[in-house]
């Protein structure tokens, strides 16, 4: 598995970078964990319903964050500086091709690493993405090509959840937190970046690494 | 004739819904061209050409449930 960190990336760019990593890993290039972080941006999954947007898009738009629509499972979610995303473009034909057990193991290792963090949560039956108490923290929403996948978490480290006003985060009634928050003060990227690689690691979630890097 | 099939996605998932067509009717595919999206359990799983020719039908539209295993459109 290689690993890659993007930095601060439009969407729309990283969204292209990563369909060319998806095409590169069905041919057989070596899996991917990607870490990367979006200007603000609101995107609109396949399952976006039309009341999840709580203003029209000048509105949104005038406050800075863009609107994209996307081709990932899942309702709206926003992406913003704070927020750490993570691209795992895993070759799920190396394990087992099920997408309700790589949808349950990208909770399993969201809830470790922010409980290597000091912060209990949890995965709620029928809504993908992980909560503490009542409140999301971690979104959760992927797509797979030829057993490729792409898109993945996005894990509001120190994110301004301000921004969570504009939408129905999911498509849900929750109120989005964050590590930041619950913690009381700001966490390194750093750090998450450093757990989740170890947890990826621990869980094998992307299977045996049997093919080439990418160039 | 030959149909494109949802394949089986996980254990445990019976079916799926279809969340778009890239394609329409009457298009002309390659084999391995991407035709279609379903979306189960806020995964979306991206359905290829089984083989190359014209679409000649959508069995399942946009926004309808599919089972696993059935038929979702044909290419003849």
């Amino acid at each position: 598995m290689i690993v890659e960190d993007w930095g601060l990336i439009d969407y729309s760019l990283a969204y292209e970078r990563q369909k060319k990593y998806v095409q590169s890993v069905i041919t057989s290039a070596e899996d991917h964990l990607i870490f990367c972080e979006h200007p603000a941006v609101l995107t609109l999954g396949r399952q976006t319903r039309p009341d999840s947007l709580l203003y029209d898009r000048l509105t949104i738009e005038a406050r800075g964050v863009v609107v994209r629509e996307v081709d990932r499972g899942g309702d709206v979610t926003l992406h913003a500086p704070g927020q750490l995303v993570v691209y795992p473009i895993f070759n799920l034909n190396n394990r087992k091709r099920d997408l309700k057990m790589y949808m349950a193991r990208l909770e399993q290792v969201a809830v470790d690493l922010l409980k290597d963090f000091g912060i209990l949560a949890i995965s709620i039956s029928g809504q993908r993405g992980v909560f503490v108490g009542d409140d999301k923290i971690i979104s959760i929403g992927v797509g797979v090509r030829q057993w490729v996948t792409y898109h993945g978490l996005g894990i509001n480290v120190n994110t301004d959840l301000s921004l969570f006003d504009l939408i129905k985060p999911c498509g849900l009634n929750v109120r989005m937190t964050s590590m930041q928050k619950y913690k009381g003060h700001a966490v390194p990227l750093s750090d998450v970046k450093a757990k989740a690689v170890e947890l990826f690691r621990k869980y094998e979630i992307n299977g045996p690494t049997q093919g080439r890097p990418l160039l | 004739m030959t149909n494109i099939i949802l394949p089986e996605l996980g254990e445990g998932i019976t079916q799926a819904t279809m969340a778009c067509w890239h394609v329409q009717i009457g298009d002309y595919l390659q084999e391995g061209q991407e035709v279609c999206e379903v979306v189960t359990d806020k995964a979306s799983f991206v359905i290829d050409a089984p083989c190359a020719g014209r679409l000649k039908s959508i069995v399942i539209a946009e926004d309808r449930e599919a089972q696993v295993g059935s038929v979702l459109g044909t290419i003849e």
